[in-house]
């Protein structure tokens, strides 16, 4: 087996109106982040119609952003987002080794000393975002997971993994807007509510956690266990767990994220990170059709 | 003895009293004033107070206070006694704000680009990244020319029991206030004009021009620069101040569907197509100015806005993401970033506050929870301020725990003993009451400077503030739970003058030169209302007349029966038996009660057109319809409104301004006369029972042609020169070639915008109708029956062109701005 795997990704989008939408403004997230452990190359994305304008730029949170407007009606807007995407294994992290979650708390909390660039970074996913109200029960909620002392990272799989157990992956019953108390009262979601609960459950201790928006390979071997949440884009969080830096977890299907994630986007919440976003100007109803493929291609040893 | 008609003011001992020094003696600065009010005790200060009320009402200075059984529109309450004070003192308080709102600017410059004073623990960038107003979409994006973040800062500011001023609250989102602080300060001065020479009070000196300059600057290559008030409705609590501003500034006042960005440019919808925009003075909260990047649930931004920031083509005042400094947990390190980004000390002292985010702080904090008040430290935390004294023990313990948890969420603020200043107590027992106040201070930026602090600081000062007082609890004020405000005396001519009279020359000559056809800056959403507005009015009008024409016809049986079947079938009545026909029933969508509901909907769309007598009007005639009772005669209520209506009538002819936008009004007003009209004719030759001579007076009256018959004809009134007169007199304001005349010199004058609005085919229909013989259709005979249906049949087709004239301009003209923005994400 080789130390990499390479993917071929599509991704389509397609909004279907019931009337004209005359003038519309989308901002599109589709473009995946180059890593010490993934890069990508053939990236395209092609849109039905053309786009009026349209720009490239980089968010506030160093994601590839393309923001376009449609200045002429129509009916529908398809768009084919297709990347090659290269993984590695990320180099074995052991989480024993990170510091208990209460020394991590502390040293994000302010007290007027300087910071360096990765605790100003770590800072700004340990507060409320729109998406992720905190609130006492989410501190109950976890509170098995953090015993006193244990190293961040166990705290967090455990977490993790915790969720994994005790929600019910239920396609279709909630939305964006359900609200995370409903999510834990009902305990069940999608990847997006495992990913925001899980966000919630560590800032509300005040720890610091990142929603990280990309994609799960379609297919696995047959005797390894099927994953949830390929057939569109997928959601999973990033902890900030020093000295080892920030490590995925993929509470949805209770795994470390490895080689089977590709990773598009981060931010604070789903707000930040969603692959489509606009504002439409007429259009009544719509329909939504996403379609995911991430499929493995064939690696000549020598690529690697 | 002045002192004596001081006896029912007793201040608090603890706290300032702006009056009466430690001795209980009144200061130097207010005597004259005291005198003035306690001479003719109480008449003379009840006449001040009434005129004052009375001018409020006058000038149309209103508050809307959110689900107030009262409505909308509550009127302002203003004291009549001013707070008096001394030059000198002033001259601090504005060294004091101009240097603080630099250094926010600083501040703001600081958090959105370089984060020094987060990396270097200046401040705690949890109070930055946790505040709901950091946009992080904003970070690195330099706002427009001058980079400058803060264009109009307002500080609250509250007097210590040691005399001195303090900062309370910092305003750096949308600050509002200024248009109230400067209709205080005119009404004020109508109530004392002769003492305010005699006191030598300084003028109030906003510096708006400064503000517009400012604004149109940024264009200042462009031979049409264009900037815009940007508001998020007539349902914002200071709506009144949107118009006011506007209008002061001379700028079109827009809400955000006026606006559209197309390549990353800034628009405003107008009648001719869209106009680039340059600058937008913002009274909508930065989180909601764009739903792309920002708020996605907001519909009342600008989708775009952000990008269009980015690219350098428009400015934004104040700058978005400038709400992160509305926070008490800033006050406590406000110094600090004085210090490290500008070398500075602060001139003016902020209330001891203490975020609990920080360790020592929240130590202090739970040690001192007795005399504190615990205040949340972003504005999306729902919670009043919490006095510890005041719990009880399970509250305590709640709110403790969640300081724990989450500590950089609090705030705890010593609790502030607010200066005292006499209020008028109108009544049986007439006199003072000591009441609490606070001051807002208003600082707008200037590139041009003419004082020494104006240059050093970029900022002007407005002379004069807005004085709040506190309602019920002495130490809360806001003007949403009651209370009322002052306006603000300064004495004494100041050191730094600035030569008021030249600026305003200088502000008008900028003005003069840069009065570009105006026409083009006409929202098309102010044009449709106006259109509206003019067909409602009108329609309300008619009804009304219909009405009170019906019940005039009720001795006689016959005719009664047949026009009761008219306003039936028309909707206007839905009873024959209750006592107001059911005229008043706002539910019923065709009664004059739903057409008047609509009629204060689009007034109150176009409010930044109407004088404040003629929105007086508007308000007027929907009081008039609330307060009817069932009791209350039928006949009276109509009557009354029949004279409001003419009243709006005559504001909109001889009130406004004749330009392009009162031209749709006028249409709309011809348009909705004609419609009327032949609809009423076309029914009732149909009918048949137009012969009666009692019906023939009844049309007269509705169409307020009865005394204009009886000149014409000195006769009992006859089919042939009754419709005569209705149709086709040239001269009388209510028939059909009256309105098609004046529709058509309307359209003429908007022609160059409409390019042809396809109003031939209405022509030729009036050509026609006026072409009919009228003498032929009198009578039963078989000749005269075919003729009356031929008339119908004009008539009709002339009804049937006017409200094709009407579908075409809404099409072509107002359609494009019917656009709800829907955010859609995947």
């Amino acid at each position: 087996m080789s130390m990499a795997t390479r993917y071929r990704v599509t991704h389509r989008t397609r909004y279907v109106y019931a009337s004209e939408v005359v003038h519309a403004h989308q901002a599109l997230h589709l473009t995946p982040r180059s890593l010490a452990h993934q890069s990508f190359s053939d990236h395209r994305v092609t849109l039905v119609p053309t786009p009026t304008h349209s720009q490239n730029g980089t968010d506030a949170f160093g994601n590839a952003v393309t923001r376009m407007e449609f200045d002429w009606p129509h009916f529908e807007l398809d768009v084919l987002a297709e990347m090659t995407v290269t993984v590695k294994a990320a180099a074995y992290a052991d989480f024993a080794s990170s510091q208990p979650w209460e020394r991590v708390r502390d040293d994000l909390a302010y007290r007027s000393r300087p910071r360096t660039a990765e605790e100003l970074e770590a800072v700004r996913y340990r507060v409320q975002s729109p998406y992720v109200q905190l609130k006492n029960v989410f501190v109950d909620f976890a509170h098995d997971c953090f015993a006193p002392g244990t190293p961040i990272a166990l705290c967090a799989l455990a977490l993790s993994n915790k969720l994994h157990r005790t929600l019910t992956y239920t396609p279709g019953g909630t939305t964006i807007d359900t609200p995370l108390l409903q999510i834990l009262e009902e305990r069940r979601g999608v990847c997006q509510d495992y990913a925001h609960l899980m966000i919630a459950c560590l800032r509300a201790r005040g720890l610091a956690a990142r929603y990280v928006s990309g994609y799960l390979r379609t297919t696995r071997a047959a005797d390894a266990p099927q994953l949830v949440g390929a057939d569109a884009s997928h959601a999973w969080v990033s902890v900030y767990a020093p000295p080892l830096g920030w490590i995925d977890l993929d509470p949805t299907n209770g795994l470390i994220v490895g080689k089977d994630h590709i990773t598009l986007a981060w931010g604070r919440d789903f707000g930040d990170v969603s692959p489509l976003r606009g504002v439409i100007v007429g259009g009544g109803s719509h329909t939504l059709e996403v379609s995911v493929n991430v499929a493995e291609q064939l690696l000549a040893d020598d690529t690697i | 003895m002045s002192l004596n008609r001081l006896k029912s003011y007793s201040p608090d001992a603890r706290r300032y009293d702006e009056l009466c020094d430690a001795n209980g003696n009144v200061r130097a600065q207010w005597q004259p004033l005291i005198d003035k009010l306690t001479t003719e005790w109480p008449e003379s200060a009840r006449r001040s107070a009434e005129l004052a009320r009375r001018l409020v009402i006058e000038n149309g200075v209103t508050y809307n206070v959110y689900a107030d059984p009262q409505g909308r529109d509550r009127p302002w309450a203003l004291d009549p006694i001013p707070l008096v004070i001394t030059a000198d003192e002033w001259q601090q308080i504005e060294l004091g704000v101009a240097q603080r709102a630099r250094v926010l600017d600083a501040m703001l410059r600081d958090m959105y680009g370089e984060q020094r004073l987060l990396s270097s623990g200046v401040v705690p960038p949890e109070l930055a990244f946790g505040h709901p107003n950091f946009l992080w979409p904003c970070r690195n994006v330099l706002p427009a020319q001058s980079g400058r973040h803060l264009h109009l800062y307002a500080a609250d500011l509250a007097r210590a029991p040691d005399g001195r001023w303090w900062v309370l609250a910092d305003r750096t989102q949308t600050p509002s206030g200024v248009g109230y602080a400067l209709e205080n300060q005119q009404i004020i001065m109508r109530v004392f004009p002769e003492l305010m020479r005699e006191m030598g009070v300084q003028t109030t000196h906003a510096p708006l021009g400064a503000l517009r300059e400012e604004l149109l600057n940024f264009a200042a290559n462009d031979p049409a620069p264009l900037a815009v008030v940007l508001t998020p409705g007539p349902f914002n609590e200071t709506y009144f101040e949107h118009v006011y501003l506007a209008r002061q500034l001379g700028l079109p006042l827009v809400e955000g569907h006026d606006l559209t960005v197309r390549g990353a440019i800034v628009y405003l919808k107008t009648l001719s197509g869209l106009r680039r925009v340059h600058s937008i003075l913002r009274r909508l909260d930065d989180d909601y100015c764009d739903p792309l990047e920002l708020r996605s649930d907001s519909a009342l931004g600008v989708p775009g806005l952000l990008d269009a920031v980015r690219a350098g083509n428009v400015m934004v005042a104040n700058a978005l993401g400038s709400g992160v400094l509305e926070s008490a947990a800033w006050l406590g390190f406000v110094p600090g970033a004085a210090e490290h980004l500008l070398g500075e000390r602060l001139q003016l002292q902020s209330l001891a506050t203490w975020w609990c985010g920080e360790r020592p702080a929240l130590d202090y904090v739970l040690e001192n929870f007795e005399r504190l008040v615990i205040k949340p430290a972003f504005p999306n935390q729902r919670f009043e301020p919490q006095f510890g004294r005041e719990l009880q023990w399970k509250e305590r313990a709640d709110l403790l725990q969640r300081i724990r948890r989450r500590p950089y969420a609090y705030v705890a603020q010593e609790r502030v003993a607010l200066s005292q200043v006499p209020v008028w107590r109108s009544g049986a027992a007439p006199g003072f009451n000591a009441k609490s106040l606070t001051m807002r201070v208003y600082a707008m930026a200037t590139s041009e400077g003419s004082t020494p602090s104006e240059i050093a600081t970029g900022y002007s000062v407005m002379r004069g503030g807005l004085v709040r007082i506190a309602g019920e609890t002495a130490d809360v004020v806001s003007a949403q739970r009651g209370g009322g405000s002052k306006s603000v005396w300064i004495l004494g001519s100041p050191k730094t003058s600035p030569d008021s009279l030249a600026s305003t020359k200088k502000y008008l000559h900028a003005s003069q030169s840069r009065s570009t056809s105006r026409h083009n800056e006409l929202p098309s959403s102010l044009v449709e209302n106006l259109f509206w507005l003019g067909r409602y009015a009108e329609r309300c009008e008619a009804k009304t007349r219909l009405l009170r024409a019906t019940l005039s016809v009720r001795t006689d049986p016959q005719a009664w029966s047949a026009v009761l079947d008219y306003c039936l079938e028309a909707g206007v009545m839905n009873s024959r038996v209750q006592a107001d026909l059911g005229a008043f029933d706002a539910t019923n969508p065709q009664s004059v009660a739903a057409d008047l509901q609509r009629l204060g909907w689009s007034a109150t769309q176009v409010r930044s057109r109407l004088s404040a007598e003629h929105w007086r009007a508007v308000s007027v005639v929907q009081r008039q319809l609330s307060d009817a009772t069932p009791r209350t005669d039928v006949r009276e209520t109509l009557d009354r409104l029949l004279l409001s209506l003419a009243a709006m009538a005559g504001f909109a002819l001889d009130d406004m301004a004749q330009d392009e936008g009162w031209c749709w009004l006028a249409l709309g007003r011809r348009l909705e006369r004609l419609l009327f009209l032949s609809d009423l004719l076309v029914n009732r030759l149909a009918s048949e029972t137009l012969l009666w001579r009692n019906e023939l007076e009844w049309i007269l009256d509705i169409n307020g042609c009865t005394i204009a018959y009886r000149t014409r004809y000195v006769a009992t009134p006859r089919l042939p020169a009754v419709l005569d007169l209705l149709i086709n007199d040239p001269n009388n304001p209510r028939t059909l070639t009256f309105q098609w005349e004046s529709m058509r010199t309307t359209l003429g004058r908007l022609a160059t915008v409409l390019e042809g609005a396809g109003e031939e085919t209405l022509q030729t229909e009036m050509a026609e109708l006026t072409a009919v013989d009228l003498n032929a259709i009198e009578g039963n005979s078989p000749a005269a029956s075919a003729a009356r249906k031929v008339l119908i049949e004009r008539l009709q087709a002339l009804s049937t062109a006017a409200r094709g004239l009407s579908d075409r301009l809404s099409l072509r003209y107002f359609s494009h701005i019917d656009s709800e923005l829907r955010a859609v994400a995947s």
